[in-house]
């Protein structure tokens, strides 16, 4: 076993090194991109500007620099703190990313919360009454859900509530026509609605069959016969010898989540045009938004590591045995 | 034993359990696996529960404690100092009078820190300070006071023995049941089991050895009650297993004692046997 230095070293490295081969994909993927960076960024507007225009453009952004030097110049910047200049926000892509995250944190926390309580609760549910139609109704719920595509999810409760009950809105933070700063709470929490009930619906089912799982190997087990030869009674079971167990694997789980959770914000805020980070990345690949795409990607990234590592230490201290098994 | 008590604190009678199951979700079919089961125990004796791996023998200390899985049908009398047990009588008892004494760190909850499941034993058992019970019975079977903060991955063989005996002490049981306490032990561990089980005895309780190995089995037991799928076919005294077994009335329970080496080391034939008493 190594020293605790020694281990907090190797993650840095690790996470850097990691990080590193994050922007070099994205950035090799964008120059690979078919996609005419000028076009994309003039727009239908394409036909109204000459030659030199264009040429103006392509020799501001360098754009004909070889791939090297231009990504030589971006990591350069991005070791003295600045990220760059987002092309179509117009705007530094650290306050684009800030501006943005807010938006998306609210989304995904709501999303990734609700998702978390409800799977495990569904889930000890199923594992306390697996084989009866309670478990049944559930299994196959989350078998549903797990096989259905978030963005149809995000459809079909947006025709059913926005579009035939007229509930929700259709789309937008904030109601169309009103600034961000005007909108009130609970006109926030309106918009917030059924984004987020689409990415927790999709969220809940591997958290619910996991945990059902668990509860039905731990129902099974020595110590709950033991327990239960004790005169435990049978929720008493489930509270005091059954919970912690299931819960090991479902925060771990959770935590391991966050990564396919921005994929789904993406697909859900893309579906209810929800303008948080997941929007941002699409306008940025599809309009060749290079320093843009390049600080969402090592932003995600970042984020998806912290959360394996807090998910890994809670785990932890959740089921010791964890701590043995990992050293 | 020199006096004998009016009842005998552990009575089981006619014993039947089977469980039903569906196949393929449709076919509702019946599988008997216990057909008549006898056996009583007194304060103050072991009496061992022999049979092959099958027979029924653990179901018997399921349906003694209450906890048959829930697709089971028992029927049958189970009494405690004479007294008839219905089912919630016997949850009632579980954990308090009856107890049930397993053997190795998987009975504990890997989760679950050996304080809380002491003081939760204690808890259930009705004791009034649990936290103190649970201190208590610790440094009786010489445990360190620190064992409370540890974790059963983090405890050997032993101290996990002496723990689960913690626990299943807590109610002062007058019935132990021990269900196969001795499985791939070492012959030094299999011997402190045993001898555990003889010092409960000793103390006062009715202890049920519920085990495959004979042999272990004679060495603690007072008597010996043979099981061959799903009955009580016979009952010996510990004195009756010698030589080659001429004082052993029934064919199976002789099969057995010759089925061991130094005895013969015949293999039984269940086929041919076990109709006799039934």
């Amino acid at each position: 076993m190594l020293s605790a230095p020694a281990r907090i070293a190797l993650r840095t490295a690790r996470v850097l090194s990691l990080l590193f081969a994050v922007v070099v994909g994205s950035f090799w993927l964008m120059t690979a991109s078919p996609v005419d960076p000028v076009q994309a960024y003039v727009g239908a507007d394409v036909a109204a500007i000459g030659p030199e225009q264009r040429e103006q453009i392509v020799d501001r952004w360098g754009l004909d620099d070889p791939p090297l030097e231009r990504f030589g110049a971006w990591a350069g910047n991005v070791v003295t703190g600045d990220l760059g200049q987002s092309q179509i926000f117009g705007e530094p892509v650290a306050v684009v990313l800030a501006d943005r995250a807010a938006a998306s944190l609210a989304l995904m926390a709501t999303a990734w919360v609700l998702s978390g309580v409800l799977g495990f609760s569904m889930g000890v549910l199923a594992g306390v009454r697996a084989g009866t139609w309670v478990d049944r109704v559930l299994s196959w719920w989350a078998y549903l859900l797990a096989s259905a595509p978030t963005f149809w999810v995000g459809l079909l409760l947006l025709y059913l509530f926005s579009v035939s009950l007229g509930w929700t809105p259709v789309g937008g933070a904030v109601p169309a026509g009103s600034l961000p700063g005007e909108a009130t709470m609970l006109e926030r929490l309106h918009h917030l609605l059924l984004p987020a009930a689409t990415l927790s619906l999709v969220g809940v089912s591997p958290v619910l069959l996991h945990t059902r799982q668990a509860v039905v190997e731990a129902l099974g087990s020595d110590h709950v016969a033991f327990a239960r030869a004790q005169g435990e009674t049978p929720w008493g079971l489930v509270l005091h010898r059954v919970l912690r167990n299931a819960a090991g694997p479902a925060v771990v789980l959770q935590f391991a989540t966050i990564g396919e959770l921005f994929g789904g914000s993406l697909l859900a805020e893309q579906v209810f045009t929800y303008p948080g980070l997941g929007e941002a990345t699409t306008q940025a690949a599809l309009r060749q938004d290079v320093p843009l795409l390049l600080g969402i990607a090592a932003v995600t990234a970042l984020i998806v590591l912290a959360g394996n590592a807090v998910g890994r230490v809670l785990g932890r201290v959740v089921d010791p045995r964890a701590a043995v098994l990992a050293a | 034993m020199s006096v004998e008590p009016e009842h005998p604190v552990l009575q089981v009678e006619d014993l039947r359990v089977s469980f039903v199951q569906y196949e393929r979700g449709l076919r509702r079919r019946v599988v008997d696996a216990v057909l008549g089961m006898d056996l009583d125990v007194h304060a103050g004796e072991v009496v061992a529960l022999i049979g092959a791996s099958g027979a029924g023998k653990s179901l018997l200390g399921q349906a003694v404690l209450g906890i048959l899985p829930p697709n089971a049908v028992a029927s049958g009398v189970v009494r405690h100092h004479g007294r008839d047990l219905d089912q919630a009588a016997r949850r009632g008892l579980a954990g308090r009078e009856v107890v049930l004494l397993p053997q190795g760190a998987s009975a504990l909850d890997p989760t679950a820190t050996v304080g809380a499941q002491v003081r939760r034993a204690a808890v259930l058992a009705g004791r009034a300070d649990p936290a103190a019970a649970a201190a208590q019975a610790l440094a009786a079977r010489d445990l360190d006071p620190s064992v409370v903060r540890r974790h059963p991955h983090e405890l050997s063989g032993g101290m996990a023995r002496r723990v689960i005996g913690a626990i299943a002490g807590m109610g002062r049981p007058s019935v132990v049941i021990a269900d196969e306490p001795t499985p791939g032990l070492h012959p030094a561990a299999v011997a402190e089991a045993l001898g555990g089980l003889r010092r409960l005895a000793d103390d006062g309780a009715g202890v049920l050895l519920i085990t495959h190995e004979l042999r272990g089995a004679l060495t603690v037991a007072d008597r010996v009650v043979v099981c061959e799928r799903g009955r009580t076919v016979d009952e010996a005294a510990v004195e009756d297993f010698a030589g080659e077994g001429a004082r052993l009335g029934h064919p199976y329970t002789r099969a057995l004692w010759q089925a061991l080496p130094g005895h013969g080391f015949r293999a039984p034939a269940p086929g041919r046997t076990g109709r006799a008493v039934g």
